[in-house]
């Protein structure tokens, strides 16, 4: 239908985004009726993805013809990016963007490394940046779960974790249920995709290979590989973040600081 | 001749060495090793004090510049109205929380000085809601023990809960357990680690008319049976009155008065 209405490809995409932006507003609309307010957030994500993804764009025009290394510092400057995000999900815990930084550096960063080396992902940057994104994304979504729900965790269990501690237990030991638990959380969205994969959906790479003319079983293989990678991406972020994030919920004598209320209480620093 | 004098003499000294009548032989020794005792007992019978103890959160002064020492084997009551800084000061005890000046000695060695699992160990504490952990009850009580590496015997869970009363609950579930059987075992939990101190805050107030007695009369009981020095927060001056030796006012994070129950409260009293 939009195609019929006009006749530039630039005029149908534009027109397309904003039938797919609208959707979101519809949601945003039925979310308020209900008393749920996401307007500012919605609207400066609508904002912030259409700005993103043009000067993506614009960037692989200018990079296509450059070498592989410079693929390699675009995938660093995301990982600095998707740190510095998912940092801000876990406001009141300390130092979280070194931890985020960390994590996805170990768990993206390792596997893009490991699969260019094995030849899996080719160095091309057309080939490296795209699906190097994809493994970064997803770690830091992983990231984000697990430092929501450990938040989330620990301010709700306090009492208990305060009753180990008065117990004579070790931080690490008294908060490590929660650990566990935001672990295990933060993989749902990886492990589910990688069970319903072909069944609940085809993704978009396989979508897109398909279309440009890949043989259909090397397509569903590949696509099984990317899966496979952003699982373990993530799980490497989430196993390495869980472990950072539980020293910053405690000062260096042991004592909870994270507390219920989302801010850090204002204590003396305590020497061991 | 001379040699069977020196013989006697010396069978007349062990046979008195051995009767325990030393100072007939060595007077001196007797009084030096007297001494020597009763210095021993001076320096041991303060098991806990606290110097200039004061805790500044978000600028409030919830413990105020707190001097004062508890004996071997006391039972001192900290009463005061709600928001006194009660519970702040118990807290500062067994470093839940840091001082933000002052210290805690510990049967004169400052607090700062002992690793806080330690610490915590030889001051228990038993907190205002009994937080169990999942798990029987049982369970929670080898969760001390088996923080330091000890496994508590089937035989020393069984005496534990013989003490609260709680002797055929051992495998129960945690999670079924009524409010003045959650605290029993929380009071059980405590003892497990065979502490020094026992640190109670409010152990009674979230309990109906009918545990508070029971729960009252157990404590008293097992403080004395395990001959435990305890600290024991109480808004209810009634109750402090029956349980403690001593009696500490707590207002606004200041120590207003400290003495026996019947001038402390006397004098409260008259105020109020």
């Amino acid at each position: 239908m939009l195609q019929t209405l006009f006749s530039s490809p630039w005029a149908v995409g534009a027109a397309q985004a904003a039938a797919a932006a609208s959707l979101v507003l519809l949601v945003m609309f039925l979310a308020r009726w209900r008393e749920i307010h996401l307007e500012r957030e919605m609207i400066v994500a609508l904002g912030r993805g259409i700005v993103q993804i043009l000067a993506v764009g614009s960037v692989f025009i200018l990079l296509l013809r450059r070498p592989a290394w410079t693929g390699m510092t675009l995938l660093a400057a995301m990982i600095v990016a998707a740190a510095g995000i998912s940092a801000g999900r876990a406001k009141g815990i300390p130092g979280t963007f070194r931890v985020s930084l960390c994590a996805i550096a170990a768990g993206a960063g390792s596997v893009i490394a490991l699969m260019t080396l094995a030849g899996v992902i080719e160095t091309s940057i057309t080939s490296l940046v795209p699906l190097g994104s994809m493994l970064i994304y997803n770690a830091m979504n992983a990231n984000s779960l697990t430092l929501n729900r450990f938040r989330a965790e620990v301010e709700s269990h306090s009492g208990l974790i305060e009753t180990a501690l008065a117990l004579g237990a070790a931080s690490k030991e008294a908060v490590a249920p929660y650990v566990r638990v935001s672990f295990r959380t933060s993989l749902i969205p990886a492990v589910d995709s990688l069970k319903s994969l072909g069944i609940v959906w085809i993704p978009g790479l396989m979508a897109g290979m398909l279309l440009a003319g890949t043989d259909p079983v090397y397509a569903a293989v590949y696509q099984f590989v990317t899966i496979s990678m952003i699982l373990s991406s993530s799980g490497l972020t989430s196993l390495v973040s869980s472990l950072l994030v539980r020293q910053h919920a405690f000062s260096p004598a042991e004592q909870l600081t994270l507390r219920p209320g989302g801010a850090l209480e204002e204590r003396a620093v305590a020497s061991k | 001749m001379v040699r069977k004098q020196l013989h006697r003499l010396y069978m007349d000294a062990v046979f008195k060495t051995r009767n325990g009548s030393i100072a007939e032989l060595f007077p001196a020794a007797d009084t030096l090793s007297k001494a020597r005792e009763q210095r021993a007992v001076t320096k041991t019978s303060i098991v806990l004090e606290t110097a200039q103890l004061s805790h500044v959160v978000c600028g409030k002064r919830l413990v105020d510049n707190m001097t004062l020492s508890i004996e071997r084997g006391e039972v001192l009551a900290i009463t005061g109205p709600s928001g006194a800084g009660k519970s702040s000061f118990l807290r500062l005890l067994n470093r839940l929380d840091e001082p933000t000046s002052g210290t805690v000695y510990l049967e004169g060695t400052d607090c700062r000085r002992i690793a806080p699992q330690e610490l915590r160990r030889r001051i228990g504490m038993v907190t205002q809601i009994p937080y169990l952990f999942p798990g029987t009850v049982a369970d929670n009580l080898r969760y001390g023990p088996r923080h330091r590496g000890d496994d508590l015997s089937q035989r020393a869970i069984l005496s534990l809960l013989d003490q609260v009363g709680l002797a055929d609950r051992a495998e129960s579930d945690a999670a079924n357990l009524s409010g003045g059987e959650a605290q029993r075992v929380s009071l059980a939990r405590a003892i497990a680690n065979s502490p020094t101190v026992l640190l109670m805050d409010e152990p009674t107030s979230a309990l109906d008319e009918d545990s508070k007695a029971e729960v009252e009369a157990l404590i008293l009981k097992v403080v004395r049976r395990n001959a435990l020095t305890c600290v024991i927060v109480s808004h209810d001056s009634a109750q402090a009155a029956r349980v403690a030796g001593r009696v500490m006012v707590v207002k606004s994070g200041r120590l207003e008065r400290i003495g026996s129950a019947a001038e402390v409260l006397h004098v409260a009293d008259a105020i109020q």
